[in-house]
């Protein structure tokens, strides 16, 4: 079996007396589509602090391509290759979409330190940044601040910020949460279309999207791994039926 | 889309431009060259307030670019000048430029080893640290009488003239006015090249969405350490200025009080806009000079209404209102 490109080892939190992940061990390849689902508190977003390294665990590792990274910071995982969106977007609210991704993208290039020289300067990080917006259909809303943007449209910056940074991970909180129906297909085609050689972990609650995105689906119950599979052995598994899907309807 | 075509978008290209010098840029620094011959008399006023100019400016960098809260930038502006002072007064250097470059790195270091364990922190905790450095540094000048002259300052500080030609005249302040200019000059094109660079950006990034920042992998701590280094080194340059200028130097470089009034200069103007220092600086001094001639015992009461309004209606100072109008007049011109 080949390195993961992710992965961790007996990953425990507690804060206080509350175990929000207990003794999790999970494996993300190269190009998986992978799904974490879950009801509401069952550490999902505790899981994504832990391996993007907000949190720092109690017990157990993370591993990237083999290696520990348990004590690395956050910042210096992002330059490893492992980036997030957030459940709720965390933009530059006061600044336009594409300054907005040419943050993410000069940080990625080393351009962000240049203190002498004018951003503009920096035409590569522009274009890469405009190419973006581009596949993600965001070209006419580049010069809009986000404040004027509606919310599906914020929710696309939000993944934008993200591959701006070329991950090799790719972790994914509910980007289609509080995005109406009638737009939510704009994430769901951007999160398919995402290149094919990023690997990709993806919590939401939406069942469609779920399983028509996931190759690879972990349930989380109380911060444990409840059950692991494929969509078709987790839709036919009767406990999983019984915790949580059965409770969402789509039983 | 061709990326030719994308790199000309609206967008792309307002990025690539935004640093290039507009029309109206230079037209402050020529109302500034001309007050020297317009107003002669009133030139020690001008140093006063080419001083203020810079401070604000070096302010700007910290709280209007990286959104920096401090409540206690006097803390440079006073290193600065008892830098100067101190050298001058117990003849151990006092030759103008390079006492401001030693000014600057007294402030710089001083805003490096405070930086460090501030930063840590945000919001109100910043403020009460940035508010604590401060008063520290002022007692201990305070109490240190025997190298900082304590409460009474040290002054008939000996400055030379500068480059040996030009004589700095506490009566008839030519050579002040126009040293501080160009000081103001250099620093202000050292502060807008920062702003406008990736480095600014970033900081401006950080101002937004700190949490964002760290996400997408910046050292967000060393960043705004850098940026508050700068700032505080600027900030002692013009107290540099403002010692040499004075030829004296006392415990009031070092106030809540001068903290306070860069600051309501700041939100006056209009922070995190390069100019809203100048205009800032310009529309408080001018109005406190003008309040305190027509009314001596009440002059404050005007400057609290005007900060009152202007937080009730204009939330980015001076330059936010002309922004706010120009956008409504255009509005409305393009409306029919």
């Amino acid at each position: 079996m080949s390195t993961p490109l992710l992965e961790t080892r007996g990953l425990t939190i507690n804060f206080g007396a509350l175990a929000a992940t207990r003794d999790v061990s999970l494996r993300l390849d190269v190009g998986a589509r992978h799904a974490l689902i879950g009801p509401n508190g069952a550490g999902k977003t505790t899981l994504i602090n832990l391996l993007t390294g907000v949190l720092k665990p109690t017990d157990g590792q993370v591993l990237f391509k083999g290696n520990d990274i348990t004590a690395v910071a956050q910042a210096d995982r992002v330059k490893l290759g492992i980036a997030r969106t957030f459940q709720i977007n965390r933009l530059f609210r006061g600044l336009s979409v594409l300054d907005n991704v040419y943050i993410a993208v000069a940080e990625r290039l080393g351009a962000a330190p240049t203190m002498l020289r004018p951003a503009g300067a920096r035409k590569d990080v522009v274009e890469e940044a405009m190419a973006l917006l581009d596949t993600l259909g965001l070209t006419d809303n580049a010069n809009h601040r986000i404040a004027e943007l509606p919310y599906g449209r914020q929710r696309l910056v939000e993944l934008a910020i993200t591959l701006g940074l070329k991950p090799d991970v790719l972790l994914l909180d509910e980007p289609a949460a509080g995005v109406p129906s009638t737009e939510s297909h704009i994430i769901l085609d951007a999160v398919a279309a995402l290149p094919r050689e990023i690997g990709v972990l993806i919590i939401d609650h939406d069942m469609d999207l779920v399983f028509r995105f996931a190759e690879r689906i972990t349930v989380l119950v109380s911060g444990a791994v409840f059950a692991e599979g494929t969509p078709k052995e987790i839709a036919a598994n009767p406990d999983v039926r019984a915790v949580y899907l059965g409770q969402a309807g789509h039983g | 889309m061709t990326p030719t075509r994308l790199s000309e978008h609206v967008a792309a290209a307002d990025i690539v431009s935004r640093h290039r010098l507009r029309i109206w840029e230079p037209i402050p620094w020529i109302l500034l060259l001309a007050f020297y011959f317009v107003f002669p008399r009133y030139l020690g006023f001008g140093v006063e307030l080419l001083t203020m100019i810079l401070f604000a400016l070096s302010l700007d960098l910290a709280l209007g670019y990286a959104g920096i809260v401090t409540l206690g930038h006097a803390a440079f502006f006073g290193a600065g000048a008892y830098t100067v002072g101190m050298l001058a007064k117990h003849g151990i250097w006092n030759e103008p430029i390079t006492s401001l470059i030693l000014a600057a790195a007294m402030a710089g270091a001083i805003g490096l080893a405070s930086g460090l364990v501030l930063l840590r922190t945000t919001g109100l905790t910043l403020l009460m640290l940035t508010l604590c450095t401060m008063a520290l540094l002022e007692e201990a000048a305070n109490l240190g009488a025997q190298y900082t002259g304590g409460f009474d300052g040290l002054d008939n500080l000996p400055i030379p003239p500068l480059f040996g030609l030009f004589e700095f005249s506490p009566l008839y302040p030519k050579t002040q006015y126009l040293y501080c200019l160009a000081v103001l000059f250099l620093c202000f094109v050292l502060v807008r090249t920062l702003a406008y660079s990736p480095f600014g950006h970033s900081l401006t990034g950080i101002r937004e969405n700190t949490l964002r920042m760290h996400a997408v992998g910046a050292p967000v701590r060393w960043r705004l350490v850098t940026c508050y280094t700068i700032s505080a080194a600027i900030a002692g340059i013009a107290g540099g200025l403002w010692a040499q200028s004075n030829a004296y130097v006392n415990l009031s470089t070092l106030g809540l009080d001068r903290a306070a009034t860069v600051l309501i200069i700041l939100v006056l103007g209009g922070y995190g806009r390069i100019y809203g220092a100048f205009i800032g600086a310009v529309a408080y001094m001018a109005l406190s000079h003008f309040l305190a001639k027509a009314y001596p015992t009440a002059w404050q009461l005007g400057l609290g209404l005007l900060l009152v309004v202007i937080a009730l209606f204009a939330r980015n100072g001076i330059i936010g209102l002309w922004d706010q109008l120009t956008r409504r007049f255009f509005a409305k011109r393009a409306a029919p």
